[in-house]
C-alpha cells in the first residue's frame, strides 16, 4: 500500500531500505534487483566503479526517476517518491555530484531558493540573521555574498553541504563529496557528518571511491557491480582487499607506474611575475613564478580559490594574462592552437565536460579535436574526412577504456570518468606531448580510473614530459610530484619535496600564514 | 505654436518630452523582455504583441468608451500571446529565436486583420497627467503632459528590480534562467516558472501597445511600432538584464529618437534622417563602449538561448 508523504517533516533520523529496486534504460539494466538496508542513525556507504548503477539508483530514491520494479520503504512503509519535493518532504536530501548551485546567485540565495517553504516575499533582513546565526554552527565558512559562479570547486562542494544541513534533512545522500575536498577538508567535513549522526541526527548514504572514507567514517557497505549487489555488511567485519573483490569481481591488482630515476632536463614552462584577474577583475595571480623542467612532475597545492583556477585558464588560454609571460621552451608562449601545437603543450583541465569538450558533439569529434585540421584527417583544402575522425577515435577510446556505446554518442551523455578518459586519450594519445597541464584530473573518480590516469602521466612524466600538476587532493600531489608548490592568494608561498613535505608545514603555507 | 521665442530650448525640451513619450513603449517591452529572458528563454515576438496590444486597446476603448478597459484588454492579449510563445518554446528542440519571429510575424499578422476596422474610427485616449500647468509655455505644458502608462512603467522597474532579489517567484525565475538543471534539483517546476513568467512579460509589452495608440502617437495605424519592440530587445542587453537600467535606457532611446523631429520643429532640417538614425548609433557606440572581452556578459541568465 502507498501512503502519501506525512504532513509535518521527520525530526528523527529516517531508516530506509531498497527492496529489489531495478531500473532499466531501454534494454540497458542500470539497477537489477538492488536491495539495501539502512537503519536509523547509521552511516552507510555505496561504493562501485564508474557506471556501476550507484547514480541511478540513488536518483531513484530521490525521485529523478522511477524504479521499474521494487519498493522504497521509509520507516516500515513503502513509499511513492515522484519528484525531489516528495523526497524533500520525506526529510530525504542529497547532494549532488553535479553541481546545483544557481552560478549568477549569491551563496546567501543559494542557501535560502533552497528552502521549499519560501514565502512569496523574503524578509531579507530576518534571513540574513537565520544564515549568519546557521555559519556560526557551520563547520566551514563561506562568502556568504560571494555569487556561486566566483567559486572554486572545493567551496561550491561545501556550499552544497552546507544547504542540506541548512534544510535540516534527516536522510543524507552524499555523492561523492570530498572529491575536490582537501583530505584535511574531507575528514573534517566527514567528521561532522559522522557526529551528526552518532547524535542521532541524521542516516547518511555515503556513495564514495575511497576506501578511506568507507573505513573511516561508515557504518556499513554496500557494494554494487554493473547494476548489481555483489556485497557489504559492517564495515568491521571487512577489510580493504574484501571491498576490492567485490567491486572489480576478482581479487585487486594494484598496476602502478614506476617513477623512473631521471634528473629532470632543460626548461619546458617559465612564469615570470605572471598576474591575471578573477571574473569580476579582482586580482587571482598576483606575480607568479614557476620554473617546470622536462621529466618532472611539478605539483601545486593549494586550498581552492586561491588563483589555481585562473593559473589554469591562463596556460589554457582561457583567460588573458594582465601582467607577466609565460615561456615555453625559452620562447613566449601565446596559448593559441599555433603555439600548443607547435610546443606540445597539452591539457587535462578540471570539469572536463565545461572545459574541455562540446558536450553536444560525438565522442569521435571531441577526440580529434587536436588533430582534426591537420592531415590525415584533414583532406584537401579544408575539407575533413568524417571516416579519419572516427577512425582516429576508434583507436584511442580502445587504448585508453572508454566505455561509450558509440563513437556517434555525444561526449555529454558518457559518466564523468569516461569524460575524463576520452580527453586523456585526447591529450596524451599521440604521444606528441612535451608540456602536460593537469588540473584535479582524477576529481569525482573511482579509483580504477585514478590508478589508470595517475599512471599515463607518471609514464609521460617518465618519457620526458614536463608535468604542472595543480590538485585540491594532497594525497595524490605527494605521490606524483617530483617537486611541490603550494599556492596562496596567488603567488606561490612555499616549495617542497614530497620525501620532505611536512603535512603540517603545508597547511599552514596553504592557510596563507 | 511659436518656436522662435525659445529657439534651441525648443530642442531640449522636445527631446525631454521624447524621452518620455516614446520611451514609454521601449520601457514596457524592455521590462517585459527582461522578465522573459531572466526566465532564460528570448521572445522576439514582442514585437508583435506590442502590435497586437496597441489594436486591442484601441479596438476594446472605441467599442466600450473606456480607455482603460482598452489597457486590460492589452494586457490580456499580451498574455495570450506571452502564453502561446511560453508553450512553443517549452516543447523539446524547439528554439526561441525561430518561435519567437514567427510569433512576431503572427502577432503582425493577426493585429493588421482584425485591426482593419479600427483605422478609421477615434477612440477615447487616455487622459495624460497635465504636470505642466505651472509653465506659461505651452511646449513646457506640452512636454509635462505625462502618459499615466509611464508612471506605470517606472513602478514596474523598481517592483521587478525587488521582486528579482526578494520575492520567491524572483528567485526561482532567476534559477531556472540560469540553471534550469540546477533548478530541478531544488524541486522548482521550470516550465511552469517559465510559462508565468513569459505571460507576464508579454502582458506588459501589450500594455506598451496600448500607449501607442491610446496616448502617443494616440492611433491606430498599422505602422505604429516601427520595430520599438524589437529595439527593446537590444535595450534588455544593454541595459544588462537590470529592470531599473531598462528605464534609463528606454529614456536614453526615447530621447534619441525625438532628436530629428525636435530639430525640425526649430527648423534645423539638415540630415533629418541620419538624425533619426541616432538611437541606432547611440545603441552601436554605448555597446562598444561597455563591452570588455575580458569578462563576459554580467548579469546574462546562464540559460539564455539554450533549448531544453
Amino acid at each position: 500500500m502507498i501512503i502519501p508523504p506525512p504532513p509535518g517533516r521527520p525530526a528523527a533520523p529516517l531508516d530506509l531500505e531498497l527492496v529489489q529496486v531495478t531500473k532499466r534504460f531501454g534494454s540497458f539494466v542500470a539497477n537489477d534487483r538492488v536491495s539495501l538496508k539502512i537503519p536509523s542513525g547509521t552511516f552507510h556507504a555505496l561504493i562501485g566503479e564508474n557506471g556501476a548503477g550507484k547514480s541511478t539508483l540513488v536518483k531513484c530514491i530521490m525521485g529523478f526517476h522511477t524504479a521499474d520494479e521494487g519498493d522504497v520503504i521509509i520507516g516500515g512503509h513503502s513509499r511513492d517518491i515522484r519528484s525531489p519535493a516528495d523526497a524533500y518532504q520525506f526529510g530525504i536530501g542529497m547532494v549532488y555530484q553535479h553541481f546545483t548551485l544557481v552560478p549568477a546567485m549569491t551563496v546567501a540565495e543559494n542557501l535560502v531558493l533552497s528552502r521549499p517553504d519560501l514565502p512569496a516575499t523574503i524578509p531579507w533582513e530576518a534571513e540574513r540573521k537565520r544564515l549568519n546565526a546557521f555559519m556560526r554552527t557551520a563547520p566551514f565558512q563561506v562568502d556568504l555574498d560571494q555569487p556561486a559562479s566566483q567559486l572554486a570547486a572545493g567551496q561550491k562542494q561545501k556550499v552544497e553541504i552546507l544547504k542540506q544541513l541548512y534544510l535540516e534533512s534527516r536522510f543524507l545522500i552524499l555523492d561523492e563529496p570530498t572529491s575536490v575536498l582537501t583530505p584535511g577538508e574531507a575528514d573534517e567535513v566527514l567528521g561532522l557528518i559522522r557526529r551528526k549522526v552518532e547524535a542521532g541526527e541524521l542516516s547518511v548514504l555515503l556513495i564514495s571511491h575511497k576506501f578511506r572514507e568507507v573505513f573511516g567514517f561508515c557504518n556499513s557497505v554496500t557494494v554494487l557491480r554493473r547494476g548489481k549487489v555483489t556485497g557489504g555488511g559492517l564495515v568491521k567485519d571487512l577489510t580493504t582487499d574484501d571491498l576490492a573483490a567485490m567491486m572489480m569481481g576478482g581479487p585487486r591488482t594494484p598496476r602502478t607506474v614506476a617513477k623512473a630515476d631521471r634528473a629532470p632536463g632543460a626548461v619546458a614552462l617559465e612564469l615570470k611575475g605572471l598576474r591575471a584577474d578573477k571574473d569580476s577583475g579582482v586580482p587571482a595571480l598576483e606575480g607568479l613564478d614557476l620554473c617546470l623542467r622536462e621529466g618532472e612532475v611539478v605539483g601545486v597545492a593549494g586550498v581552492s580559490g586561491n588563483g589555481q583556477r585562473e593559473l589554469v585558464e591562463v596556460l589554457a588560454g582561457q583567460r588573458p594574462a594582465t601582467g607577466g609571460e609565460v615561456l615555453v621552451h625559452g620562447e613566449w608562449y601565446g596559448a593559441t592552437r599555433t603555439d600548443a601545437a607547435r610546443h606540445g603543450v597539452f591539457l587535462l583541465p578540471e570539469e572536463p565536460l565545461r572545459n574541455g569538450c562540446v558536450p553536444a558533439m560525438s565522442v569521435a569529434e571531441n577526440i580529434a579535436f587536436r588533430e582534426f585540421d591537420r592531415p590525415p584527417i584533414r583532406l584537401a583544402g579544408c575539407l575533413v574526412s568524417r571516416r579519419g575522425i572516427r577512425g582516429f577515435a576508434q583507436g584511442l577510446i580502445s587504448r585508453f577504456g572508454v566505455k561509450t556505446r558509440s563513437t556517434e554518442t555525444p561526449i555529454g551523455d558518457l559518466s564523468g570518468g569516461n569524460v575524463q578518459r576520452a580527453v586523456l586519450a585526447r591529450e596524451l594519445g599521440p604521444g606528441t606531448a612535451k608540456v602536460l597541464i593537469a588540473a584535479n584530473p582524477c576529481f569525482g573518480l573511482d579509483f580504477a580510473a585514478v590508478e589508470s590516469i595517475h599512471g599515463q602521466i607518471t609514464e609521460a612524466r617518465n618519457r620526458g614530459v614536463a608535468v604542472l600538476l595543480v590538485s585540491e587532493d594532497l594525497d595524490e600531489l605527494l605521490s606524483l610530484s617530483d617537486r611541490l608548490l603550494v599556492m596562496s592568494h596567488g603567488a606561490i608561498v612555499h616549495e617542497t619535496t614530497p620525501a620532505q613535505a611536512d603535512v603540517k608545514v603545508i597547511g599552514h603555507h596553504m592557510a596563507g600564514h | 505654436m511659436n518656436t522662435e521665442s525659445i529657439g534651441w530650448w525648443g530642442v531640449v525640451i522636445g527631446i525631454l518630452a521624447g524621452a518620455v513619450r516614446g520611451g514609454t513603449p521601449f520601457l514596457l517591452v524592455s521590462l517585459g523582455e527582461c522578465l522573459t529572458e531572466k526566465c532564460g528563454k528570448i521572445n522576439l515576438g514582442l514585437e508583435g504583441t506590442l502590435l497586437v496590444g496597441a489594436m486591442s486597446a484601441y479596438a476594446i476603448s472605441y467599442k466600450t468608451g473606456n480607455p482603460w478597459i482598452g489597457v486590460a484588454a492589452a494586457a490580456g492579449a499580451g498574455a495570450v500571446m506571452g502564453a502561446l510563445h511560453a508553450f512553443l518554446v517549452s516543447r523539446p528542440k524547439v528554439n526561441d529565436i525561430a518561435a519567437g519571429i514567427a510569433m512576431l510575424i503572427f502577432g503582425s499578422g493577426l493585429a493588421f486583420y482584425l485591426g482593419k476596422p479600427f483605422i478609421q474610427p477615434s477612440a477615447p485616449q487616455l487622459p495624460g497627467l497635465e504636470l505642466g500647468g505651472w509653465s506659461a509655455m505651452p511646449q513646457v505644458a506640452a512636454a509635462l503632459k505625462i502618459s499615466p502608462i509611464f508612471l506605470l512603467g517606472i513602478a514596474l522597474a523598481f517592483l521587478l528590480q525587488w521582486a528579482f532579489r526578494s520575492t520567491r517567484f524572483g528567485l526561482r525565475v532567476r534559477a531556472v534562467g540560469d540553471s534550469p538543471a540546477a533548478a530541478r534539483a531544488l524541486g522548482i517546476s521550470v516550465g511552469r516558472t517559465r510559462l508565468l513568467g513569459i505571460t507576464l512579460g508579454s502582458a506588459l509589452s501589450g500594455i506598451g501597445g496600448a500607449h501607442l495608440s491610446l496616448f502617443y502617437p494616440g492611433a491606430w495605424t498599422e505602422a505604429i511600432s516601427s520595430g520599438q519592440g524589437l529595439m527593446a530587445v537590444a535595450l534588455v542587453i544593454f541595459a544588462r538584464w537590470n529592470p531599473v537600467h531598462c528605464l534609463y535606457a528606454s529614456l536614453l532611446f526615447g530621447g534619441a529618437q525625438a532628436i530629428g523631429p525636435s530639430l525640425q520643429a526649430v527648423g534645423v532640417s539638415t540630415g533629418y534622417y541620419l538624425w533619426n538614425a541616432s538611437p541606432y548609433v547611440l545603441t552601436l557606440a554605448v555597446m562598444i563602449a561597455t563591452c570588455s572581452t575580458r569578462r563576459t556578459l554580467a548579469g546574462a541568465p546562464g540559460a539564455l538561448g539554450v533549448p531544453g
